[in-house]
């Protein structure tokens, strides 16, 4: 009977023990590697179209990322409207825009040493913010003080984020929410008014 | 914590990279959005580890990809309309602004 109840006791702990940091650490390595080297290729391929496909393969990527940091919605938004909407609106603007086959209106680079020294110095700038300010003091909102969070802390989010999320929008974070959704409006009807053919 | 902020600022160096290199405005555009993606791994990654109460960062990594839609809609529209009139959305030959 107590070996049962070990089982029993085993098999409700299991999502936890799953979901640590531990078993959850080779995926986070994977999808990371996947992201930057298919960022690293938007950025450097030759080809347009190539990199827009690459970038299909980097957003999705950080939707595993958002997966793995408990934002189930936001993970679902991302590959809704940056995969789903964007991305295709890149790759239709491309063919609509550039001779894909034909190597003529391929991108080359220019300014190549200016970029890599400004890129590698906003890289530093931020590991060194990331490295040196580490210890900071914070209240958590139980009132809790905790030093050093950034390394030590183990947040867990509440499990039913994505419905606290619908409830925030709903009532505190009504009006971005509204103006949010008038900017999406103006955007359309900019889009529209901008590609419209001019009839004269 | 440290893990996600260093690949999120490895993804921002690269989209820096790739918005001062590129030449075609398609290729700026997705470099910018390279760019958003780090700023929202950062936004929740805090949200997670620093506050997780709340979901503020969540929330706000939501208006950002709402608002980088909209900017992407509008910029591909300006992108179209430059092909039109001009059959090149190169950045070097499109120098007309004036001050």
């Amino acid at each position: 009977m107590e070996f049962f109840d070990k089982i029993i006791e085993l098999i409700v702990a299991a999502p936890g023990i799953i979901f640590t940091e531990l078993s959850t650490r080779p995926v986070f390595w994977l999808l990371s590697m996947m992201m930057l080297v298919s960022g690293f290729l938007v950025v450097t391929l030759k080809n347009i179209f190539h990199s827009a496909i690459y970038l299909i393969l980097c957003l999705f990527s950080v939707a595993g990322l958002f997966i793995l940091l408990q934002a189930e919605f936001l993970a679902a938004a991302q590959v809704l409207i940056y995969v789903g909407a964007v991305a295709i609106l890149m790759i239709f603007a491309i063919m609509l825009s550039t001779n894909v086959s034909g190597n003529k209106r391929m991108t080359t680079q220019n300014g190549l040493p200016v970029s890599i020294i400004s890129a590698v110095f906003a890289l530093g700038t931020i590991s060194f913010i990331i490295m040196t300010k580490l210890n900071v003091v914070i209240k958590n909102p139980e009132g809790v003080i905790t030093k050093g969070l950034w390394i030590g802390s183990k947040g867990e989010l509440p499990l039913d984020n994505i419905m606290l999320i619908g409830k925030y929008i709903m009532t505190e974070y009504m009006l971005p929410f509204e103006v949010v959704s008038v900017l999406l409006l103006a955007s359309m009807i900019g889009a529209i008014a901008l590609a419209r053919k001019e009839r004269s | 914590m440290v893990a996600y902020l260093s690949v999120a600022a490895v993804l921002f160096s690269l989209g820096l990279f790739g918005v001062l290199t590129r030449r075609n405005i398609i290729g700026i555009l997705m470099s910018l959005e390279l760019m958003f993606n780090a700023v929202n791994i950062n936004l929740v990654a805090f949200n997670k580890f620093v506050w997780p109460g709340e979901l503020t960062g969540q929330l706000f990594s939501l208006f950002i990809i709402v608002v980088a839609a909209a900017e992407a809609v509008v910029g591909l529209a300006i992108v179209l309309l430059l092909y039109r009139n001009w059959q090149d959305i190169t950045n070097d030959n499109i120098n007309v602004l004036k001050w």
